[in-house]
């Protein structure tokens, strides 16, 4: 166990060291190291198509990439359906490396979220129409808000690594969750009632763009997070100091900047954003239900590449988390060739995950399984 | 005497700077030879080419006559060509032997076959008086002896050619003088040495020939012993240097920083600070001297609210700040150039802008709701790189990680001189610097001081010491053991305070 730990906190210390420290080169080299990690993943997914059906991989490798046209507005709009959640959790993890923090709780922040959105949008009906989404979004993020708090308060005040803290509020998340449904929004079956017509998130226009999707606005806040966190990140005196304490803590410390203020609030902010990504998975109209299952949702470490694609940055988070809502919404119509659902999921995540460490690796990841091998005196 | 190794006209470009123009440098077998050269005039960079970091645009190596590409550190290693760096690359919690065989490991069916490195090196230590012991951990010992794992690191590889970048400049004066004498005896067994350093008294010690660059131009190559100081100096900077700068006579005013009874224990449950009391006042320069870990740090640590952990009280202009956050220190008057500017100074990753600003960003002239001013910001930092000469590749948009390091010291200063403090606590603000920018600094110290300000300077050289002080108290072991004026003490005898063996009075430091 113990080992365990450390393996984790060594990955985490190497993740942060591949985020928070700002490239030497240039902004185009770097879109370039992304575009090479993608260009790997889907190499390494072809090659696991030829493994498994050698006689549609070349079919399901154009699939993949004319995938958001394969149903005309229909599938334009699932990428977008499938981008909204991934763009805010990606967001949720970057925001946190910027303050040198992994937030890989971003998966328990977006079931509280997502619970919360559930029960206010099946409960909640006595709200008047229009309020009623806004409420529901707002608990969810507000429950995130609380579930990223809570390690950013033990970091900050007992310095229990946040990694270790935020692994254990995800399974917590979990268990407290399916309790939870089970308790008030069960449908009696398996997974949560659906939610009532008027907590869905309105369309705000997509409809007429897409009007074979159940895509939302959700994708709408997706972009206004997008917004708001790069805002806050390049403009203000607040996302100054979130950076500083990131790349040098005592540095921050020697310019009296609060340290343990700047780790809760980038805590709090990052669980926020997951938080929301659950609003955005749950209230729609297309039969998402949160299942009582013993999984962590996917979405949140969804969060984990996207960041690393986007290099924490918003503007990047945004267009890697767009790649990922493509490869996702390909990944559906894959199922018209031979391929499993299961050998579906392994090649979407195989291009994923694949992406996201050959990001790693080219941004020169240390080794975790090697013996940390401290340098001296660099500082 | 053939020449070991050929630096021909070397060109080395970085975004936005040319950092070697067209440079030669010509070693011969059995010398050492100095490389000179202001802050950022791309002597590291030149040391990093030879040494196989980086790819030069243009020119050629020759090693031992032969033209020789050098693509890594790695075919540096196989024609024998060692470095040791500016900051030293070692495993902390690995032992010297550990440290010293990493990356040529003997192995036995997958194990390590320690016993017979651990012989080589003690044999290698003995024959050059290193005093190491293979089987100490890195962490447990001081930074001179580091130093020497790395020469032994490079012994070990067989290096002939043996690189030191700045090697003195984290020495005390007693270590420097036995890196001089090692330093020695490896040309005697017939290795060649290149040392960059900025301290031209080590130069006139040790090298036999000097080469020197300005702004990555290649200046000239001068024989050590018929060139003296002063001509070396120019050469560099392109100007007469003043090495002592004149002062007006003192004018003392009101108490600025009275301090009471400081003491403080550290982790381990040493004390660090003994009863620590003195005054610095208006228009003084006040010099804390002391060897280095006699609790120097630990008391500056105290002054900025940095270590909260101690007793006593500090007050700054009749206020009680003792119990006052850092922020509320610097705010009220403190300037801090820190001793480690990388782990304090600086943030790095941060643009020298985004530097600039660190004790200031929240300011109205910076920030408007939370909101920064960027051009505000831009203006303030284009003055300052204006003002206090800081040089670096794409001005206020540099990243402070590419900066000299020399340029990087220039930076905090400017920052914290332009602060405008009634108290400026600079800890060896020169460390590093080239002897333009060392005078620099010290007619900015002194200029405070005229303005009526006080300075508390802490530093471990001597020369800097006796050069700008009006008074100098001696720490020694966490405790104040002399209080002097500069202008009434000897060298010497500011040698047996601090290292101990003599103390004298302390009553008019109250
Ligand atoms: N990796 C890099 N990227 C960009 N610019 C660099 C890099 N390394 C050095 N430079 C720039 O090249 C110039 C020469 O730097 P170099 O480190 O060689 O100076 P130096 O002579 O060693 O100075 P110092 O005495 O301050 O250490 C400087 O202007 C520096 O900013
Ligand atoms: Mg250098």
């Amino acid at each position: 166990m113990k080992s365990f730990k450390n393996f984790l906190l060594k990955i985490s210390e190497s993740l942060k060291n591949t985020f928070s420290k700002k490239p030497k080169i240039s902004l185009g080299e770097n879109t370039k190291s992304s575009l090479y990690a993608i260009l790997a993943g889907l190499i390494f997914g072809f090659i696991l198509m030829l493994i498994f059906v050698p006689q549609d991989a070349f079919h399901g490798l154009w699939i993949i990439f004319t995938g958001a046209f394969q149903d005309g507005n229909e599938s334009m709009g699932n990428v977008l359906l499938f981008a909204a959640p991934i763009i805010v959790t990606g967001l949720s993890v970057g925001f946190a490396f910027k303050t040198g923090l992994f937030n890989i709780g971003a998966t328990g922040q977006l079931t509280v979220g997502s619970f919360v959105a559930i029960y206010i949008g099946v409960r909640w009906g006595f709200l008047p129409g229009h309020l009623h989404w806004i409420v529901a979004v707002l608990g969810a993020i507000l429950a995130g808000a609380i579930w990223g708090f809570i390690p950013g308060l033990l970091k900050a005040l007992f310095n229990v690594h946040e990694v270790v803290a935020t692994i254990m509020l995800n399974y917590i998340a979990m268990y407290l969750v399916n309790w939870g449904v089970m308790s008030t929004v069960f449908d009696g079956l398996s997974k949560s009632k659906s939610v009532l017509e008027s907590a869905i998130i309105p369309k705000m226009g997509l409809q007429w763009l897409f009007p074979d999707s159940s895509v939302t606005g959700g994708f709408f806040l997706a972009v206004i997070a997008v917004i708001i966190i790069y805002i806050v990140l390049e403009k203000t005196t607040f996302g100054y100091q979130l950076k500083a304490v990131g790349h040098n803590k005592e540095a921050a410390r020697y310019a009296g900047i609060n340290e343990k203020k700047a780790i809760i609030s980038s805590m709090t902010i990052a669980g926020a954003l997951s938080g929301l990504a659950g609003a955005i998975v749950y209230l729609t109209g297309s039969g998402a239900h949160l299942v009582v299952q013993n999984l962590l949702l996917s979405e949140g470490f969804d969060g984990i590449a996207v960041a690393l694609l986007g290099l924490s940055h918003p503007i990047g988070v945004l267009l890697s988390g767009l790649f990922l809502g493509y490869i996702k919404n390909s990944g559906f119509y894959l199922q018209r060739l031979a391929f499993d659902t299961e050998v579906i999921k392994i090649i979407i995540s195989t291009i994923i995950y694949f992406s996201a460490l050959s990001m790693l690796f080219k941004k020169g990841f240390k080794n975790p399984f090697k013996k940390n091998k401290k340098t001296g005196g660099e500082k | 005497m053939g020449y070991v190794i050929e630096m021909l006209n070397i060109t080395k470009d970085f975004p936005g700077i040319l950092a070697n123009d067209n440079v030669t440098l010509q070693v011969q077998k059995g010398e050492i030879h100095a490389l000179l050269g202001e802050n950022g005039a791309g002597k590291s960079t030149l040391m990093s080419i030879l040494f196989g970091l980086y790819q030069p645009n243009s020119g050629t190596i020759l090693v031992n006559g032969k033209e020789v590409e050098i693509k890594s550190p790695n075919d540096a290693n196989d024609l024998h060509i060692g470095m040791v760096h500016q900051h030293f690359k070692l495993v902390h919690n690995f032992t010297v032997a550990e440290n010293i065989v990493l990356g040529m490991e003997d192995t036995k069916n997958g194990f390590l076959k320690m016993d017979h490195a651990i012989q080589k090196i003690q044999a290698l230590s003995d024959q050059f008086n290193f005093n190491l012991n293979p089987n100490d951990i890195i962490s447990e010992i001081s930074v001179g002896m580091q130093q020497r794992v790395e020469i032994l690191k490079m012994l070990y590889r067989n290096a002939e050619i043996m690189i030191f970048d700045e090697p003195t400049a984290v020495l005390t004066p007693q270590e420097i003088e036995e890196l001089i004498h090692i330093m020695k005896n490896l040309v005697k067994e017939g290795k060649s040495i290149v040392l960059i350093t900025h301290k031209l008294k080590e130069i006139k010690a040790v090298a036999d020939r000097c080469s020197v660059l300005r702004k990555g131009k290649y200046i000239g190559t001068v024989d050590v012993k018929t060139t003296n100081i002063e001509q070396m100096a120019e050469m560099m900077v392109g100007r007469k240097v003043l090495f002592d700068i004149p002062k007006s006579p003192i004018h003392l005013g009101k108490t600025v920083l009275s301090v009471r009874n400081l003491n403080m224990t550290n982790k381990d449950g040493k004390q660090v600070l003994k009863d620590v009391s003195f005054d610095v006042k208006a228009g003084e320069i006040l010099c804390i001297a002391g060897i280095e870990g006699n609790g120097q740090t630990q008391l500056v640590e105290a002054l900025s609210g940095l270590n909260p952990h101690y007793t006593g009280t500090i007050i700054l202009h009749g206020n009680e700040i003792s119990k006052a956050s850092i922020r509320h220190r610097t705010t009220s008057g403190i300037g801090h150039i820190p001793e480690d500017r990388h782990k304090h100074g600086l943030v790095l990753d941060f643009t020298l802008a985004e530097n600039m600003i660190l004790q200031s960003y929240f300011d109205e002239e910076f920030q408007h709701h939370g909101f920064l001013k960027f051009e505000n910001i831009s203006s303030h930092t284009n003055d300052l790189i204006e003002r206090f000469d800081v040089r670096s590749g794409k001005g206020e948009k540099t990243m402070a990680r590419s900066m000299s390091g020399g340029n990087q010291q220039k930076a905090i200063v400017a920052r914290e001189f332009d602060r405008n403090p009634d108290l400026m606590i600079a800890v060896q603000p020169t460390r590093g610097l080239d002897v333009g920018a060392i005078e620099y600094i010290h007619k900015q110290l002194i200029s405070i001081r005229d303005q009526n300000k006080a300075v508390l300077l802490v530093s471990l050289e001597l020369d800097e010491v006796m050069g700008i002080s009006d008074r100098i108290i001696v720490m020694y072991e966490g405790e104040l053991v002399a209080s002097v004026h500069p202008d009434k003490v000897t060298e010497n005898e500011l040698g047996l305070y601090m290292s101990g063996s003599k103390r004298g009075e302390i009553n008019e430091v109250v």
